[in-house]
C-alpha cells in the first residue's frame, strides 16, 4: 500500500450509533492516517504480507468495531481490559471477544486531566481520557471493562472509571507464595463467573480446552516471529513488528495467528535468502520496560530512522503477553483452571515483588536476539518500572551490554532530546 | 581544511581544523534561522568536509553538511584533543547538561543528559541573571562576593524565579542570590556526575564553563580538579572539525 492512498476508514453513522464524539473523532482519525503513513508506509523493503495488518490499521475504527458489535448483537459478552493478567481464554471459552483498550495516545490525556491528577502515568491518563471524550469506538462498544490491581494509579482510577462504563477489577497478588497463588486462582474463578453471566452462559472443560489451544496457537505464532527477528538482517523492522504486537490484542485470535504465521512464511524465506530490512552492520537493539500501547511508535520510530533495527520488546505489548504457554492435554476444569493460573502467575511484571526472573528473562532474550545494546523504556510515574530499571542497568553493567535509559510520556516536546541520546547511543555500539 | 559546526539551542559555533590544529573558530548567536547563520559564517572557507553536530545537525546536514555526530560524541573527542588523557566529562550549553564517560582509548561508554526541562543548564542560569539585572559574566562573578547563605531549592525555571524575586522583597544580597543559584545548579551536576562515577579529574566544557563561580564550585563540591579547555564553548564545533579528519 502505498502512503498516497492510505486512509484510516470513516464510519461516521456507526461512531453515532454508539454515542461518540464523532467531530473530534474525525480529526483524531485524520491525525493517526498521517502518523501511519509517515511513520509506517515509507519504510523501504517492508514484507508484503504487512498487507494485512495495514489494513487492520485502516479498520481500526471500523470493520473490526463492526466485528465486536455484531457478536454482542449475537449474544457474546465484549470485554475490554488494560493488562496481560486478564485471562483471555475464559472470555474465548464463553464465546465472548476480549479487546484491549486505547491508552496510547497524547489526544485524550487532556479529556482524562479535567478529572485526574496530572501527576500520573500518561497510560492511564490517556485510557481514561478516551472514555470521558468518548473518542475510543471500542470502549463505546464494550459490555464491561476487567481492570486490575497492577499499579496504584491503575487500581483507583476503575473507582472513577466505573462512572462511565461497568468497571470490575481483578486483585493481582504482589509477591508470588503459595497462598498468594491461592488467591489468584479465586479471582480467576470470580472472573470466570462475571463472564458467564454476561453471556448467560456456562463455561464447559471443552470450551476452556478449545480456548487454551486457540490462544496458544496465538501465542506461539508471536513467538515464531520473535525468533525470526533474531537473523542478520532482521527480516523485519522493529515498527513493523510492535505494530503487530499491538493489533495482537485487539484482532480475532484465529484469523490474527493466521495472519502472523503467513508473515513468519515470507520471513522465513527472506532469512534463507540473507535478506533484510537494514544493512548487516546496523545496530541491533532491545527494547525493554513499559508497553506502548498503539499509537505510541516513539521510541522505536527514533531508534530506527536514525539507522538501527529494534530486535525485540520485553514487554507487555511484546513477549510478555506471548512467552508463556498452558498445558493443552489436562483434563477436568480445575486442572485447567490451575494450569491457567501458573501460567498467568509466570508473568514477570515489575508490579511483583521480588521480580528478579524478568531480568533473567531480559538477558536472555538479549542474546537470543542477537541485540547489541538494551534501551530500557520507562512511561513517566510508572513507579515499579523505573525502580527496577535500577537492576536492568546492573544487568547491562554486569554483561557489558551497552545501556541506554529513557524515561518519557506520549507528548512530542522531548523527541530532540531523546534523538539526540538515542543517536549517541548507537555511536556507542558502532564503536 | 576541515570544518566542524555546531548549531546549538543558543549559539552557532564553527571550528576549522588543519593538520590536527584549530585555525580559525567562529562564534554567533543561533537566531530565528541557524540554517542561513551557520552558511554565513561557512562563507569564508573552502572546506574539504563540514561535519555538523547540535541540535541543528540534522538541518545542517540536509542542506551543507556531508555528515553529523552527536554533542556527546563531539564533546568527547573535542575534550580529549585539549586533555588527551581524560576520561569524564560535563557539558553544560544552553538547552541541555550532560556527562560523558569515556574508556581509556577515548570511546563513549556511558552517557547521562539532563530532563526535558531547562533545569541545570545554561539558559536556566541566563534567565535567573535577568532576573538578578546581571550581565552574564557579571553574574559568575557575583558570587565571590556573597558573605550570607541562602538557597534556592526549586530547579524549575519558573518556580526558581519566583523564588529569587521573594529572597530579593525579603532584603537578600543580589551576590548572595546569585550563589544559591549557581549551587543549586551545582548540586544538581553533581548529582548527575555521582550517577555515572568518575575518576580523578574533570573536564568541563560548554558555555557554562566560562563562568568562573561554576568552576570554583564544582572544584569544591567534588573535591578534584576541573579542567577548562581554552575555548570551552567551542568543544562540540572542535570535535566535529576532528571527526571530519577521521573519515580519510
Amino acid at each position: 500500500m502505498s502512503s498516497a492512498n492510505f486512509e484510516i476508514k470513516a464510519y461516521p453513522e456507526m461512531w453515532e450509533e454508539l454515542g461518540m464524539d464523532v467531530p473530534r473523532f474525525e480529526k483524531a482519525r485524520l491525525m493517526l492516517g498521517e502518523a501511519y503513513s509517515k511513520t509506517y508506509l515509507s519504510q523501504t523493503n517492508r514484507p508484503a504480507k504487512m498487507a494485512y495488518f495495514d489494513e487492520m490499521i485502516s479498520e481500526i475504527h471500523g470493520g473490526r468495531v463492526k466485528e465486536l458489535l455484531a457478536a454482542k448483537a449475537a449474544g457474546h459478552p465484549v470485554v475490554g481490559t488494560f493488562c496481560v493478567y486478564i485471562p483471555e481464554e475464559i472470555v474465548i471459552a464463553a464465546g465472548g471477544v476480549c479487546v484491549g483498550l486505547c491508552g496510547g495516545s497524547q489526544g485524550s490525556v487532556p479529556d482524562a486531566e479535567k478529572i485526574l491528577p496530572r501527576n500520573i502515568c500518561p497510560m492511564v491518563k490517556s485510557a481514561f481520557g478516551f472514555k470521558a471524550g468518548r473518542i475510543c469506538p471500542y470502549f463505546q462498544a464494550v459490555d464491561f471493562v476487567y481492570g486490575e490491581t497492577t499499579c496504584d494509579a491503575k487500581k483507583k482510577t476503575w473507582e472513577i472509571l466505573d462512572r462511565l462504563v461497568p468497571t470490575y477489577v481483578m486483585e493481582i497478588p504482589q509477591m508470588k507464595r503459595e497462598r498468594d497463588r491461592v488467591l489468584w486462582l479465586a479471582e480467576v474463578k470470580d472472573f470466570q463467573a462475571k463472564v458467564e453471566e454476561v453471556a448467560g452462559k456456562s463455561i464447559f472443560e471443552a470450551d476452556l480446552a478449545q480456548a487454551i489451544r486457540v490462544m496458544n496457537e496465538k501465542r506461539r505464532a508471536l513467538q515464531r516471529l520473535t525468533g525470526l527477528r533474531g537473523a542478520n538482517p532482521a527480516p523485519i523492522s522493529g515498527k513493523d513488528a510492535l505494530l503487530i504486537e499491538q493489533i495482537a490484542f485487539y484482532d480475532e485470535p484465529v484469523r490474527f495467528a493466521a495472519q502472523v504465521n503467513e508473515l513468519c512464511d515470507e520471513l522465513a524465506e527472506r532469512v534463507a535468502k540473507g535478506e533484510g530490512v537494514s544493512e548487516i552492520t546496523a545496530p541491533r537493539v532491545l527494547i525493554s520496560g513499559t508497553p506502548m500501547a498503539l499509537p505510541n511508535w516513539k521510541v522505536h520510530n527514533l531508534v530506527e530512522t536514525a539507522g538501527a533495527v529494534v530486535v525485540g520488546e520485553e514487554s507487555c505489548i511484546g513477549t510478555r503477553y506471548f512467552k508463556d504457554l498452558i498445558d493443552e492435554n489436562l483434563p477436568g476444569m480445575e486442572a485447567q483452571l490451575g494450569a491457567l493460573t501458573d501460567r498467568y502467575m509466570k508473568i514477570d511484571c515489575s508490579c511483583f515483588t521480588p521480580n528478579d526472573e524478568r531480568i533473567d528473562q531480559i538477558a536472555k532474550e538479549y542474546r537470543a536476539a542477537k541485540a547489541q545494546g538494551i534501551i530500557h523504556y520507562s512511561l513517566q510515574f510508572c513507579h515499579t518500572y523505573n525502580i527496577e530499571e535500577i537492576k536492568v542497568r546492573e544487568l547491562c553493567e554486569r554483561e557489558n551490554i551497552p545501556y541506554l535509559s529513557i524515561e518519557s510520556d506520549y507528548s512530542p516536546e522531548d523527541v530532540g532530546q531523546l534523538q539526540t541520546r538515542i543517536e549517541a547511543f548507537l555511536e556507542q555500539i558502532r564503536g | 581544511m576541515l570544518i566542524g559546526i555546531d548549531l546549538g539551542s543558543r549559539t552557532v559555533k564553527l571550528a576549522a581544523v588543519r593538520d590536527g590544529i584549530l585555525t580559525d573558530f567562529q562564534l554567533s548567536e543561533s537566531g530565528f534561522d541557524p540554517h542561513h547563520q551557520a552558511l554565513a559564517m561557512l562563507a569564508r572557507y573552502q572546506p574539504r568536509r563540514i561535519i555538523a553536530t547540535g541540535y541543528g545537525r540534522h538541518l545542517a546536514h540536509k542542506h551543507f553538511a556531508d555528515q553529523v555526530i552527536t554533542e556527546i560524541k563531539a564533546h568527547a573527542l573535542g575534550a580529549r584533543h585539549s586533555f588527551p588523557e581524560c576520561r569524564t566529562i560535563l557539558d553544560v550549553g544552553g538547552q541541555d547538561s550532560k556527562v560523558i564517560s569515556l574508556d581509556a582509548a577515548g570511546r563513549v561508554v556511558n552517557f547521562q543528559m539532563n530532563d526535558k526541562c531547562a533545569a541545570g543548564t545554561g539558559r536556566f542560569l541566563e534567565i535567573m541573571a535577568g532576573s538578578l539585572g546581571y550581565g552574564l559574566a557579571e553574574f559568575g562573578e557575583a558570587p565571590f562576593n556573597s558573605y550570607r547563605e541562602v538557597e534556592i531549592n526549586s530547579m524549575c525555571t519558573v518556580f526558581a524565579e519566583s523564588e529569587v524575586i521573594s529572597l530579593k522583597n525579603h532584603g537578600s544580597a543580589p551576590a548572595d542570590i546569585a550563589r544559591a543559584i549557581h549551587l543549586s545548579v551545582v548540586n544538581r551536576l553533581v548529582n548527575m556526575l555521582n550517577r555515572l562515577g568518575m575518576g580523578d579529574s574533570l573536564v568541563f566544557t560548554g558555555g557554562v564553563a566560562r563562568n568562573r563561580f561554576m568552576v570554583a564550585a564544582l572544584a569544591e563540591k567534588l573535591g578534584m580538579e576541573v579542567l577548562v579547555p581554552e575555548h570551552p564553548d567551542l568543544t562540540g564545533a572542535l570535535g566535529a572539525a576532528l571527526h571530519a579528519g577521521t573519515l580519510d
